[in-house]
């Protein structure tokens, strides 16, 4: 034998995306594996899967568990599903012996004590498991995504009935009481609470704060569309009462995407009948940047705005298109407004937020899983008329362990400039420090505000002067 | 208001709870898995269901509430008004061309009890003209009958009362083991019993259960099973200690009833020497518990199981009187003499309703002495009872497991829980021949067929879609 040698077979089977992203890595590290994917066979993943060059059967349902293992020509195919198997070994002990088989929903663990639910199975059941929390009479996190609009009411409904809060989903950040839940940075304890109806927006006012020397207490993640006109705010509502009852509050934030005009007005309405003053931070047409909101607190405390860090320095522009390619939909969503307020240099510009629903049905968030973005990158930087490369990455509990690792060596070389946003603290488990180093070091220019980060590359994309 | 919790709970990716395991606060890790197939937008619906969490209390609050107590002792022909040619089966309906080996045997055993044949063979032209004969479930007439479940009206039955609300199930005499008619064999020996227990059983139990009842108050079933749970009973497959309660509530009154010493001997014998007599108590009071929650609009509840040996099927407390049916499996178990798998008739009868109810197979865990007999061990008993656990709504304060902590048997099924973890209720129960006529084949554990709960969880979608939110 001489050609590589493709095994592909269905397994009726369920693990999550990030326990198949393991499974999938640890695989192809075993010697004699050329590639190999071990995922849900999601309509995501089966593309990803013929991309690869596999043929997988027809009959796949997003129920069933694809294993595909391509070995090199003297590769061994046993050791390779061998070690599929392995990694897909149940860590618990089992059955029997005394040992106590885990409970398998929501509502069976709550029933022996109660607590904070954090749900991040796949959005079609998410409702259920959540439901769940509410009916135990406790708050609940849902940290999954593609959770239909009218589940999200009724859920949140239920929870303003019965003085329950429900953080999510589509929103993937929170900290209570200074417990990192979903994506969060780790931050001091401090004056200021946070009402987020978006994930990377939070996350960016976290790290902004934590460089100026300012602690964040809690921040409740409302999701991203609690102040869309369907759902009415309904959590943002419960989120502010319960920070204007907390005494080691002074400061609210509320951030949020584009709301709904009425919706907005309502809640604005609201905040100021609280005894907490509340700082809004809502992005849109013409109104401010996260930057400009975090230097806006940091006034209201009495505390003057640090010059926002930048390290490294990007190659000189050619001038092109500008691509931003995504992590974080708020930071995706900041870039484009800041970029269309520019005047984005040329047509053809694009602005991708990879932790959109589309791209994670069956697949772990680009925060967690970079293989989708990097493949991009790849495609946009081989692309002559490309005149900058705009990036975020999102530091934190929850997120990749270390993501300059994969990023860095698809940078290092490239003729575009590249910017970087790396949103993070110092505490956090990834260090931004070594995090940014590596960076800089393969040629990226870094930035901590997505704002001054986004209106650099806007001016690369312009071109040498 | 805003503090750190004392406890998380994550269902979904570990690396979420591994996140919150480093930040010191104790993490519950739910072993979610995806629901059955295709379930995911019924599931919704009935989570959404404005009504589902205050039916589902209530529904339990109403199973939890009642106690039975057995009032009397008397003929089906009095107590249910059955006439000659009216017979009644376990299970949901079924008619004869459909009706298995063992329901066959007991019809053909029930007609030559009745006189309406000489012979049993004879019965089956009976049965297949269908003229002068009807097939209904004990279900529809306030009864449950164990394995083929056959009730005549000549046959004796116990009256359950709940006292608060003068409600009433029947169940029949219990005839032993071995030859007998609810497994389908109906010889010469099997009808001569039935004669027995119809002329001397019956009359003798009545005169001690009224005696008792207007002495000392009823006989009070609930809390006999509240003390066999304790004593090594699950109640369905084992009812020894129950058996033997009953006997010591009953035997002063049938010794001073003025029956025949001989007669009398002869029944107290017959009861103390039938491991199972106390069954036909357990599943009237059973079915006495969970008839309250019937009827109760939103509850996702299940308040019957049932099996006629062709067909298994269930009734929720929020669809009315409809079944959801499927085919019966073969129970996977040990086996009397030769007998082997390709012996058995898939599952029959009432008996579920112990499960049903929580007792039975939930409450495996305190019946570690039959847990060989239904094929297994003793850890498996305790992760059977633990993991019933997942699919109900709560438990039963007065059914409590000494060596789970004495925690409450899991009760209250809900079909939401069964289609979203897959797991199925495990129901104890014995094997019937294939074959019409054959008897007792073995015991053994089953389950449902799967398809049925998706279904009454596709009607109590369509219903909760109905109600206005």
């Amino acid at each position: 034998m001489s050609d590589p040698t493709d095994h592909v077979e269905l397994r009726s089977a369920y693990a999550d995306s990030v326990a198949l992203l393991q499974v999938s890595r640890d695989v192809q590290a075993v010697p004699g594996v050329a590639t190999a994917q071990v995922a849900m066979a999601t309509p995501l993943n089966l593309e990803v899967l013929a991309s690869m060059g596999f043929d997988v059967p027809s009959a796949a349902t997003p129920n069933d568990m694809v294993v595909a293992v391509r070995t090199a020509p003297d590769g061994d195919l046993s050791a390779a599903l061998a070690a599929v198997d392995a990694a897909l070994a149940p860590r618990r002990p089992a059955a029997g012996g005394g040992a106590v088989e885990s409970h398998r929903t929501t509502a069976s663990a709550l029933a022996e004590a109660p607590g904070l639910a954090l749900v991040s199975v796949p959005g079609a059941s998410a409702f259920v498991e959540a439901m769940d929390a509410l009916d135990a009479g406790c708050d609940v996190m849902v940290f999954s995504d593609n959770v239909p609009v009218e589940q999200e009411v009724t859920l949140k409904r239920t929870a303003a009935e019965r003085g329950r809060l429900v953080m999510g989903p589509d929103c993937g950040t929170a900290v209570v009481g200074g417990l990192g839940l979903g994506f969060a940075n780790a931050t001091r304890p401090g004056p200021v609470g946070i009402v987020a109806a978006s994930g990377t927006g939070c996350q960016q006012l976290l790290a902004l704060l934590d460089h100026a020397g300012v602690g964040v207490g809690t921040a409740l993640g409302v999701g991203g569309r609690d102040l869309s006109a369907e759902v009415g705010g309904l959590s943002t509502t419960e989120a502010l009462r319960r920070l204007d009852e907390d005494d080691a509050v002074e400061l609210v934030v509320l951030v949020s995407k584009p709301p709904a005009d009425e919706v907005a007005t309502r809640i604005e309405e609201y905040a100021a009948g609280l005894g907490t003053p509340v700082q809004l931070a809502l992005l849109g047409p013409g109104r401010p940047d996260l930057t400009v909101a975090a230097e806006a607190v940091l006034d209201r405390l009495g505390t003057t705005p640090p010059a926002w860090p930048v390290d490294g320095a990007a190659a000189a522009g050619r001038g092109g298109r500008l691509h931003g390619l995504f992590a974080g939909g708020t930071l995706c969503e900041e870039s484009r407004l800041i970029a269309a307020e520019a005047g984005v240099p040329s047509a053809g510009s694009s602005f991708t937020d990879f932790g959109a629903d589309d791209y994670t049905s069956g697949r772990a968030h680009p925060m967690i899983d970079p293989t989708l973005r990097l493949e991009h990158l790849r495609q946009v930087a081989a692309d002559p008329g490309t005149g900058v490369v705009l990036l975020d990455v999102v530091l934190g509990h929850g997120a990749d362990p270390d993501p300059a690792a994969t990023l860095a060596p698809a940078i290092t070389g490239l003729d575009v400039p590249v910017v970087v946003t790396v949103v993070g603290t110092g505490l956090d488990p990834q260090d931004r420090d070594r995090q940014v180093g590596a960076l800089v070091a393969a040629g990226a220019e870094v930035h901590l505000s997505n704002a001054t980060a986004t209106r650099r590359a806007v001016e690369l994309a312009g071109g040498a002067r | 208001m805003t503090a750190v919790p004392d406890r998380v709970v994550t269902t979904g990716a570990d690396l979420l709870a591994d996140a919150v395991a480093a930040q010191a606060v104790p993490v519950e890790r739910v072993d979610w898995r995806p629901p059955m197939a295709g379930t995911e937008a019924d599931l919704a619906t009935v989570a959404g269901d404005p009504r589902r969490r205050t039916a589902n209390e209530a529904a339990l609050a109403a199973v939890l509430g009642v106690t039975a107590h057995l009032v009397d002792v008397a003929p089906a022909s009095e107590l249910l008004g059955l006439e000659p040619g009216q017979f009644l089966h376990a299970g949901p309906p079924i008619t004869w061309d459909r009706a298995a080996g063992p329901l066959r045997g007991a019809l053909m055993g029930g007609a030559a009890l009745e006189g309406l044949v000489e012979d049993p063979e004879d019965a089956v032209r009976l049965f297949e003209s269908g003229g002068s004969v009807s097939l209904d479930p004990c279900h529809h007439h306030g009864a449950v009958g164990p394995m083929a479940g056959v009730v005549t009206p000549s046959m004796w039955m116990f009256v359950l009362e709940d006292l608060a609300t003068g409600r009433r199930t029947h169940c029949t005499l219990n005839e032993g083991l071995g030859k007998v008619l609810r497994y389908g064999a109906y010889g010469p020996e099997v009808l001569t019993r039935l004669r027995w227990m119809g002329d001397v059983l019956g009359p003798l139990l009545q005169g001690a259960v009224r005696a008792v009842r207007d002495s000392h108050g009823p006989v009070d079933v609930t809390g006999i099973l509240t003390q066999m749970l304790q004593m090594g009973d699950e109640a369905h497959n084992r009812n020894r200690a129950g058996t033997l309660m009953l006997l010591r509530d009953l035997s002063p009154s049938m010794v001073t009833g003025g029956g025949d010493s001989v007669d009398v001997a002869e029944a107290l014998a017959f009861v103390g020497g039938n491991d199972h007599f106390f069954l036909n108590l357990a599943m009237p009071a059973c079915k006495l518990a969970l008839d309250a929650a019937r009827g109760t609009e939103g509850s996702t509840m299940v308040v019957a199981m049932a099996r006629n040996g062709t067909d298994f099927g269930i009734q929720t407390a929020g669809t009315g009187d409809e079944w959801f049916t499927g085919p019966a499996q073969v129970a996977d178990g040990l086996f009397l003499g030769d007998y082997g798998p390709d012996d058995a008739n898939p599952d029959i009868g009432d008996s579920a309703i112990t499960e049903t109810a929580g007792i039975g197979g939930f409450a495996m865990a305190t019946a570690p002495a039959i847990v060989r007999l239904v094929g297994g061990t003793v850890p498996d008993a305790l992760a059977t009872t633990r993991r019933m656990h997942e699919i109900t709504l709560g438990e039963n304060p007065r059914w409590s497991v000494p060596v789970l902590d004495f925690r409450g048997v899991p009760t209250g099924i809900d079909v939401t829980r069964v289609c979203r973890t897959g797991i199925l209720p495990q129901i104890n129960t014995g094997m019937a021949g294939r074959r019409a006529g054959v008897g007792q084949v073995g015991a053994g554990l089953v389950t449902p067929p799967a398809e049925i709960f998706p279904r009454a969880l596709a009607r109590l979608a369509e219903l909760a879609g109905r109600t206005p939110a």
